[in-house]
């Protein structure tokens, strides 16, 4: 199995072997083993739900250090529009632009902006494309990584867009590059991402073959940091701003908000995103043209690598956005368009095809596979359905899959152990109430 | 579920009748099964429109039944078998847009007429046996491989 790299990762020290983690997985990708959680590489998207769930905080997210800047001579932040909901109504975005600069950034350009060319790129290849509907938007790289695993036969339907941080990045290079006359590769773009899943789309990327981000800071490890800086009260202008709907693809709906009129469906919360896509693969969502879909509940607000609460964070997300909206909402948009005349649509379209994952199968031929589902089954209808998880497995019917696939024995079912003992104390019983054939017989027996 | 032999399997899910509450989770189960087979996606995605198309006609149209789902190394076979009422005439209900659901159903947006035809479409052999009164079986075939390849 390919192996993969994902930034979640488990902390073993601090991982109490609980099994919380392993029942919000939404691809079943965690179990308990000798006393710790085990993440299955090849099932993991990188949503971030252990992340989120785990009491313990053994789940982290990898991401670069402000240290790793030192690696270029020059460095742009890209800050992800949720940042902005982070932080409290005393600073503005000019504040926050300021303070990123005083942590070690040369220049920062604002992901709303790239959220701008994205909203118009979507526009116009919703019409211009005669595609599977509905369409569905690959804007989450969870989202992505979960039809890739789950979904496959989604694929066809993934909206073959770059994000709008692939879209920030590109033009803050052209630009630094052109202006400043930079070597492209002394230029460092760090992305300043609320999540765990953007982490990983930098270091793997999804639909092209070279990731023009550098590396990304998690919104949490730089809040400290950041907040030390604002307090010192400057402001400071980005290289390129979105308009407030750029801003708002923060938030649950933002997409098509600032996509426009459609037949549109717009969900939020990987396990509400999975219903969604039950549906859609079942073709029953074709008269649906676009779906939005993100994995954290209320959007990137409430991404796992942030530190506010996501519905507190929204409703600061929906004041930054109405605020910038005020002045620059036009000349931002024609900015966006501008830079898509510039560079060319296609230069913000994925390249690279999406591939199906492997990871759910139970065996590489069909006939074992077929002979394993059959064995499954058995095993399931054995099983106390309780879903306790006490097994290290989320549920009874993925314990079975883990014994057929030779990962787990029937027996590691607390209740199947229970039957096994309670057999072996009968026989044991009966054993020690034979007669010897030197005893007397016995009337008891 | 019986496995006739270690390489054929056979699923039974009951399907009950105006069951919508239960809609679709037969097709979400069968996807589940053939992905964890390691069936090619697009074959899986024809198998999972079909078994729905097929859960929804034993919801709205039969008096109950049940979908079948066997594979072999060949092919997928998605069976609906209910306990009647049986169609009257077969060619009419395959053509799309005829429906004899209720105006109920039709207002939680079933109805439209394209169950059979979909079903059609999504797969290699499609067979419709119906006798008024004893009840209706519509197989639906997905060749994995070319047949005799």
């Amino acid at each position: 199995m390919e192996s993969r790299f994902h930034s979640v990762k488990l902390l073993e020290d601090k991982c109490k072997g609980c099994t919380n983690c392993i029942k919000r997985c939404p691809t079943e990708a965690i179990r308990v083993r000798e006393g710790k959680a085990v993440i299955n590489a090849a099932r993991c998207i990188d949503c971030g739900e252990c992340v989120r769930t785990c009491e313990n905080h053994a789940k982290a997210i990898m991401a670069n250090s402000l240290d790793d800047l030192q690696e270029f001579d020059y460095n742009i932040a890209l800050p992800a529009p949720a940042l902005y909901s982070q932080i409290g109504k005393a600073s503005g975005p000019d504040e926050v632009v300021w303070a990123l600069e005083q942590i070690g950034f040369d220049a920062v350009c604002d992901v709303s902006f790239g959220a701008d060319i994205i909203t118009e790129c979507t526009r116009r290849y919703i019409r211009g494309n005669d595609l599977p509907r509905p369409m569905i938007s690959s804007a989450c790289p969870a989202v992505v990584r979960l039809v890739q695993v789950r979904f496959p036969g989604l694929i066809p339907h993934l909206a073959k867009i770059e994000s709008p941080m692939y879209a920030a990045a590109r033009v803050a290079r052209a630009r630094v590059g052109e202006q400043l006359r930079i070597p492209d590769d002394r230029i460092g773009v760090f992305f300043i991402s609320p999540c765990a899943a953007k982490i990983t789309a930098i270091i793997s990327p999804l639909g092209s073959e070279k990731s023009y981000v550098n590396g990304a800071l998690a919104v949490s490890d730089i809040y400290g940091p950041l907040m030390a800086s604002l307090g010192r009260g400057g402001s400071s202008r980005p290289l390129y701003r979105g308009s407030g709907l750029g801003f708002g693809w923060a938030m649950n709906g933002g997409e098509l908000r600032a996509l426009g009129d459609m037949k549109a469906l717009a969900v939020d919360g990987i396990h509400n995103v999975i219903g969604v896509l039950e549906e859609a693969d079942s073709g029953r969502l074709q008269r649906v043209d676009y779906i939005e879909a993100l994995a954290c509940q209320a959007g990137c607000v409430g991404g796992p690598a942030n530190v506010e609460n996501p519905f507190v964070a929204r409703v600061r997300m929906r004041d930054v956005s109405a605020g910038v909206d005020a002045g620059s909402m036009a000349t931002s948009l024609q900015l966006a368009r501008d830079c898509i005349d510039e560079f060319g649509e296609g230069y913000f379209c994925m390249h690279e095809p999406i591939q199906p994952l492997a990871g759910m199968e139970l065996a590489e031929s069909l006939e074992s596979a077929i002979a394993r589902m059959g064995e499954l089954e058995k095993i399931v209808a054995e099983l106390p359905g309780l879903d306790c998880g006490a097994c290290g497995s989320p549920t009874c019917r993925t314990h079975a899959e883990d014994v057929v696939c030779g990962r787990a024995i029937e027996t590691d079912c607390v209740f199947k152990l229970r039957e096994r003992m309670q057999q072996m104390a009968e026989d044991l019983l009966r054993l020690a109430r034979t007669d010897l054939p030197s005893m007397a017989r016995r009337d008891d027996n | 579920m019986t496995a006739r032999d270690e390489h054929a399997l056979e699923m039974d899910f009951a399907v009950g009748r105006h069951d919508f509450a239960a809609a679709g989770e037969v097709a979400s189960r069968v996807k589940q099964v053939l992905r964890q087979l390691g069936i090619a996606s697009d074959l899986v995605r024809r198998a999972a429109v079909a078994t729905y198309e097929a859960e929804m006609n034993l919801v709205i149209h039969s008096n109950g039944g049940k979908v079948v789902l066997r594979v072999d190394s060949e092919r997928i076979v998605v069976e609906a078998c209910d306990l009647g009422p049986g169609i009257p005439d077969i060619e009419l209900a395959m053509r799309e847009g005829y429906s004899t659901a209720s105006d109920e159903v039709r207002e939680m947006g079933f109805g439209a007429g394209m169950g059979l035809p979909n079903m059609r479409r999504c797969s290699d052999s499609f067979k419709i046996d119906s006798s008024v009164g004893r009840g209706t079986t519509v197989t639906t075939v997905i060749y994995i491989a070319e047949p005799g390849s």
